[in-house]
């Protein structure tokens, strides 16, 4: 079987983690393995994906890459994926990989499995499990083309650890622009300031419904503070405009499996629970009795969330020895 | 403005209406679940409306949306539907689902493209039947497209989309110039997430998708439904990605209900020990 390629995702000239989950795909799969760092910084970047058991680190770091635009990706990735002959090109399914790594698959006319949750071999078939039907299947599938695009979930994939050594870097050339490269303009980012965990790698997730409505953060904020958590949201919240659509968990949101997932005035729409039901441990709190989110939750309180949560924050605060502010 | 907007209908599971698995693992079995238009294909219908009128006058139509659908003859009744809500005209490519992967469509998509030369191609993000998220993609590729995928706002500008997108960490802005591809994500239905030239920019649409009235039901039968065949589009119609199985995932059991926050408390440090002190939760790298 031939090499595998990982598709690196950068912001800002810094390495994002989402990176690290497809390299642990890639040590799963067990052949060698190379990583293309793609976009402006790259060059520096590369350096702290040297330790990762890497036969290669092939660098592509050009001022036209600077913003992440498919049309100015696209064509890099795809050559680097024919001239190196690789057998599988992998991303991490962030917002980067969906929107990149389809435009790879067409350009090579290879099959692609999204969002896999799991690989094994078989013989010498490399078999993908899918979440489908909103976490309510999973499909096994194999791939029949030459190259095989894949995207890996996050949370399925533990972001590898640095195996020691130094994998040689070496420059590629970033390829011509592709065809509608000159008819997209990237205008701007908007980014999300939060000193919080980044939903995907939180250790523990807080994560309200529509029932707080205005009084989201003022209620879920000091409970994720003394929980050291991530903030989440159901997409009733989101779309109600009590939290920003950056938090939505669910299906076509972020799909999340911390250690703790505390989920306050959430119903459980299957949408939502195929968002975090791989979660190690979760509560719920409901004044619903019979709210399906009871169903997933391995400890649960029916009671009135806005007194429920402060009470919890205080418990919580005092059993880990922490001050609270007044 | 000429808009192309592919549908998929798709077995809609919810709380009460699951898939199943058989014990051979050999097929997901959908019986018993409703037929639904894919819920951001709906979307998309509804954008490409909105991109298609003035938002006061909604029913002048400027320019045409023309939807698309692949399947046996039943899911006919998924386009008169999109007829029904404003579409003007429908293109049916007959195939059997199990015919059909991503790859097959997007190829599929691109030879009627070239047909009916539309200035966007609209359509939603993923199905949520196989949660694939690609064809939008792969059409924009094969095309040599520019796109914008996860629109959550659509802002049409002289011979241009204004686009913001949902993606990790915010909302990333492009603009596109037409022809190109738009993939929408939920809050495109929102209020003031879409205007065409038209619209004056403090209209608001009501929350959602429109629905269609019943004139509008009587009359979507009288509007144009062509068909083709899948082989006149495609010629290698192989298939890409083979499922083997398919298997239920591990059924979560459902926990104890504690009585109060104290016992709650309790629980978490003596029982799941999830407490930990925070300079070790902190560490996420």
């Amino acid at each position: 079987m031939a090499d595998t390629l990982v598709v690196a995702e950068l912001l800002e000239g810094k390495i994002k983690k989402t990176t690290h989950s497809a390299i642990t795909f890639a040590k799963a799969v067990g052949q060698p393995f190379s990583i293309l760092v793609i976009g402006a910084g790259a060059k520096a970047a590369a350096a702290e994906l040297s330790g990762f058991g890497a036969k290669s680190l092939l660098v592509a770091d050009d001022a036209s890459l600077a913003s992440y635009v498919a049309e100015r990706f696209a064509p890099t990735v795809i050559e680097v994926a024919k001239s190196g002959g690789f057998g599988i090109v992998v991303a991490t399914a962030s917002s980067y990989g969906k929107d990149l790594l389809p435009r790879i698959a067409a350009a090579l006319d290879a099959g692609y499995a999204n969002d896999i949750s799991g690989v094994s071999l078989d013989g010498g078939k490399v078999v993908y499990k899918r979440p489908m039907f909103a976490g309510n299947a999973y499909g096994y599938c194999t791939v029949s083309t030459a190259v095989q695009v894949v995207s890996v979930r996050q949370s399925e994939f533990t972001a590898a650890e640095p195996s020691g050594g130094a994998s040689p870097a070496s420059d590629v050339a970033v390829a011509p622009a592709g065809p509608g490269a000159d008819r997209v303009e990237f205008v701007s980012f908007d980014q999300v300031k939060s000193a919080r965990p980044a939903l995907g790698e939180a250790k523990t997730i807080v994560a309200g419904g529509r029932a707080l409505k205005e009084r989201f953060n003022e209620v879920l904020e000091p409970l994720a503070d003394v929980l050291g958590a991530g903030v989440g949201a159901s997409r009733a919240a989101c779309d109600a405009g009590y939290a920003p659509s950056d938090y939505q968990v669910g299906q076509t949101g972020k799909i999340v499996a911390p250690q703790l997932y505390v989920a306050v005035g959430i119903s459980g729409a299957i949408q939502h629970l195929a968002g975090m039901k791989g979660s190690k441990v979760i509560v719920a709190i409901n004044k619903d009795g019979d709210a399906p989110i009871f169903q997933v939750a391995d400890y649960g309180l029916v009671a009135d969330l806005f007194g429920a949560v402060p009470e919890l924050t205080k418990a919580i605060a005092a059993a880990k020895g922490l001050a609270l502010l007044p | 403005m000429k808009i192309l907007v592919p549908l998929k209908r798709v077995a809609d599971p919810d709380n009460a209406n699951k898939v199943k698995i058989p014990a051979t693992g050999a097929t997901v079995d959908t019986t018993g679940l409703e037929w639904k238009p894919n819920p951001f294909d709906e979307y998309a219908l509804e954008a490409a409306l909105r991109l298609t009128e003035n938002g006061a006058t909604p029913k002048t139509r400027a320019g045409e949306v023309v939807v698309v659908t692949f399947g046996p003859k039943e899911t006919e009744a998924t386009l008169r539907q999109a007829l029904a809500t404003g579409a003007d005209r429908a293109i049916r490519v007959d195939a059997k689902d199990d015919e059909l992967d991503g790859s097959i469509v997007a190829r599929s998509l691109k030879a009627l493209v070239e047909k009916e030369k539309p200035d966007v191609v609209l359509m939603g993000k993923q199905a949520v039947d196989g949660d694939s998220n690609q064809v939008g993609q792969m059409l924009a590729q094969l095309l040599g497209w520019p796109q914008a995928t996860f629109a959550a706002t659509i802002l049409e500008e002289d011979g241009a989309l204004l686009v913001g997108r949902e993606v990790d960490g915010g909302v990333l802005t492009l603009r596109v110039k037409l022809p190109a591809v738009v993939t929408v994500d939920l809050r495109i239905v929102a209020p003031t997430s879409v205007y065409s030239k038209a619209t004056k920019r403090d209209f608001k649409y009501n929350d959602g998708v429109r629905f269609a009235a019943l004139p509008a039901i009587m009359q979507a039968k009288k509007k144009p439904l062509a068909e083709h065949k899948l082989a006149e589009l495609v010629s290698d119609a192989g298939l890409k990605v083979h499922y083997a199985k398919f298997e239920a995932p591990p059924s979560r059991k459902a926990g104890i209900k504690v009585k109060d926050v104290g016992e709650l408390v309790n629980k978490l440090k003596t029982e799941a020990k999830v407490l930990l002190p925070l300079s070790k939760e902190n560490d996420h790298g």
